[in-house]
């Protein structure tokens, strides 16, 4: 296969989507991101493609925006703070059905926060986060390998549905250095032409990319009706996660991203001990892999959620396990991450006393 | 023999303008040079928020319709992927020097290759009439119902004076279409822009003085007069940098 | 063709009605009429077609492009 490097996760991603050819990326810096622009900075000269420093991050996603429209695989890349800045943008790029990349490596929020990992912005990721009806397709990965396998076929499925794609990792993801296999870019599908791409109209009729539908009166009714047919049509198609362990588990453990790659660690703990705990890692955030869910309610007793939030992604959790089991929390915001001996406890805790985390229900 | 004709790139669909209205006018224009230079095929323009963000119903090249201000960031990426192409913005006041003004200037300071056809009609004409960046010191507006002070409002701003001193701005012209003679110094600005752009000098920006009669509660035979005897005086016409 | 050689052509259904054509006419030989057109608006008509130079300042100044000139002068555009 491809050549193995030494990568920290912000840097596996940036080269990713070189490889997936990306030819225009727009960021401005923020922490802990950095080497994302950083490392396009010069590698996407390299590969004969456009970098550019923006002003804000306002202005990166509109030149996103510019770039997507003009039928360029492109990307921009932020923490926290900057992706609600990119908030207005990503609804025209949803509302016009442009096909780009956006990452966001999670900081402590709200407000400034910290430059600590966290997960705090999974509801704005996956229920909306802009103005409008729209979905974006949300990516969790939890290693960097699997960061730069995602970064590429988010660009394929980018165009396979013209829907914006989120890369929603975090602090530690981006930082963490890790052995990469540098596979090369294959398509996952054959790729629709982009007939809506402005190039210049020679040899056809002009072409407008908009996103403002006055005429008739309900037309914006039915352009909602069909981004909701598109986005169901995604629902179908696009379900991706890790099981570990879930066939005889009576405790399953609901977690993503580096939440997930730590309750993993405890997982594993738990079967020395003899404890029968399992895990479903999401890798799709959106849509979210409720048939795993479904079929584990069925079999545990109970699921623990472990994530580096007060608590959003466990909300889907409890939705798709249509609350046939208790479902237990562990997770704080602000920039705070668990230790899987932490997890572990808490799952010996469980083994050992169901009533009393199951009241801790409210 | 002399014509005076409906411009190529002009569709023919009767626009959604009031009467008197400037847009129309700089439309015309911006056709008419595009037609001159033979570059309809490969222009891509940009429908600002704001009374002309239906103009992609009017102009017939590729169009993309921007959020509110961010005409120049989606500009700058469109241009960046196809630098061959030749890529034009067209504004209002409020797009361009309020919510877009970081856009405007470090589009510019970039030396972005790309053409501003900027209106200043000195008010919000979409939105019913409220004050503009460029509202003059008195102009009375829905909302500077006394008039737009210096305290507390602040002054108008001077586009073209205000981006002259960047070093990626290659030209700056003031005009206005308020008389035949101006609706002529309009089209050779827009042509000497569109003409820096082709040859790749960077950043040109024309401002158009515009009538806008309904907002500004005149007809549009007053209209026009508020331009040649108030807006003249606060925004001087003429070349600002060439380069 | 008027007795100038001029062609010149008044869209009622385009016109809006403004009168910027009225005002800048240096001959004064465009009015408004009486009748609205299908849009609900007065619309300019040429007084007398060889009073016309073919100078071209209404089709200057017209936001609408309501009128449409022919000439065999060679204007300045
Ligand atoms: C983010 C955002 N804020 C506000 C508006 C409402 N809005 C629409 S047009 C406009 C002002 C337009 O004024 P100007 O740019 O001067 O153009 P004009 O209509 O005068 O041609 C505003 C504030 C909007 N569409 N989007
Ligand atoms: S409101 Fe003003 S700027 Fe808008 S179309 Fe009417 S006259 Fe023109
Ligand atoms: S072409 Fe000149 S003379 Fe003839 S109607 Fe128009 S403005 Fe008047
Ligand atoms: S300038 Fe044009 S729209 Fe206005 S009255 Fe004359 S013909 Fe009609």
């Amino acid at each position: 296969m491809g050549q193995k490097v030494l990568l920290k996760g912000n840097e596996a991603m940036a080269e990713a989507a070189v490889q997936a050819g990306c030819r225009f990326f727009a960021g401005y810096p923020i922490t802990p991101q950095n080497e994302v622009p950083e490392y396009l900075s010069w590698r996407l000269p390299q590969a004969g493609g456009v970098f550019v420093q923006a002003e804000s991050e306002v202005a990166a996603i509109n030149m996103v925006f510019g770039a997507a429209a003009g039928g360029a695989r492109c990307m921009t890349s932020s923490s926290s703070p900057g992706i609600s800045l990119k908030q207005e943008g990503i609804s025209y790029i949803a509302a016009a059905e442009l096909p780009c990349v956006i990452a966001n490596m999670q900081r402590g929020g709200p407000g400034l926060g910290n430059i600590r990992a966290s997960q705090g912005d999974y509801f704005q990721a996956v229920k909306g986060g802009g103005h409008g009806d729209y979905r974006l397709i949300v990516l969790g990965p939890a290693y960097v390998q699997e960061l730069y396998d995602l970064t590429m076929h988010a660009f394929d499925w980018a165009d396979l549905y013209r829907n914006p794609v989120m890369i929603l990792g975090d602090g530690i993801l981006g930082q963490i250095a890790e052995p990469l296999d540098i596979r090369p870019y294959r398509p996952i599908a054959e790729l629709p032409a982009k007939d809506f791409a402005l190039t210049g109209c020679a040899g056809r009729a002009s072409r407008v990319v908009k996103t403002l539908i006055l005429q008739p009166a309900d037309g914006l009714v039915h352009h909602n009706e069909y981004l909701q047919q598109k986005y169901r049509r995604i629902e179908e198609e696009l379900s991706l996660y890790e099981e570990y362990e879930t066939e005889d588990a009576e405790i399953l453990i609901a977690a993503y991203g580096m939440s997930g790659r730590i309750a993993k660690g405890a997982v594993r703990r738990a079967r020395q001990k003899g404890i029968k705990a399992g895990l479903i890692r999401p890798i799709t955030l959106w849509p979210f892999p409720k048939e795993p869910f479904r079929r584990a309610a069925e079999r545990v007793s109970r699921i623990l959620v472990v994530e580096m939030s007060s608590g959003q992604f466990v909300e889907d959790v409890q939705l798709a396990s249509e609350c046939r089991v208790p479902v237990e929390f562990f997770g704080k915001g602000g920039g705070w991450y668990p230790l899987d001996t932490e997890i572990l406890e808490i799952v010996e805790s469980m083994q050992a006393n169901p009533s009393v985390w199951a009241t801790r229900k409210d | 023999m002399a014509t005076f004709t409906r411009p190529r790139t002009l569709k023919e669909t009767i626009t959604h303008y009031c009467p008197g209205c400037g847009h129309g006018i700089v439309h015309r224009l911006l056709a008419e040079v595009i037609d001159e230079l033979g570059i309809r095929e490969k222009t891509i323009g940009t429908a600002p928020v704001g009374c002309a963000v239906m103009m992609y119903d009017y102009i017939d090249c590729d169009m993309i319709e921007c959020a509110h201000g961010r005409a120049p960031a989606a500009a700058t990426g469109l241009k960046r992927v196809h630098p061959d192409k030749i890529v034009f913005t067209y504004q209002g006041d409020g797009d361009l020097a309020a919510i877009g003004t970081a856009e405007t200037i470090h589009t510019a300071n970039r030396g972005e290759n790309i053409t501003v056809i900027f209106i200043n009609n000195v008010i919000y004409g979409m939105t019913g009439g409220q004050m503009a960046p460029t509202t003059m010191l008195g102009q009375r507006t829905t909302t500077t119902p006394e008039g737009r002070g210096m305290h507390g409002e602040g002054g108008p701003i001077h586009v073209c004076e205000l981006l002259r001193s960047l070093e990626g701005v290659c030209y700056l012209e003031r005009t206005a279409v308020s008389s035949p003679s101006d609706v002529l110094a309009t089209r050779r600005a827009i042509r000497k822009a569109f003409e820096c752009q082709i040859a790749g000098k960077g950043f040109s920006l024309v401002e158009v003085l515009s009538m806008c009669p309904t907002d500004w509660k005149l007809s549009p035979d007053k209209a026009v007069k508020f331009v040649n005897h108030e807006m003249k005086t606060v925004f001087p016409v003429g070349v600002y940098k060439d380069k | 063709m008027s007795k100038n050689n001029v062609d010149i052509h008044f869209d009622a259904h385009r016109c809006k009605g403004c009168g910027l054509c009225v005002i800048f006419c240096p001959c004064g030989n465009i009015r408004m009429s009486d009748a609205l057109n299908e849009q609900g608006h007065p619309y300019a008509e040429l007084i007398d077609a060889d009073r016309c130079t073919g100078c071209g300042l209404c089709f200057r100044m017209c936001p609408d492009t309501a009128i449409e000139i022919r000439s065999n002068k060679t204007a300045k555009r």
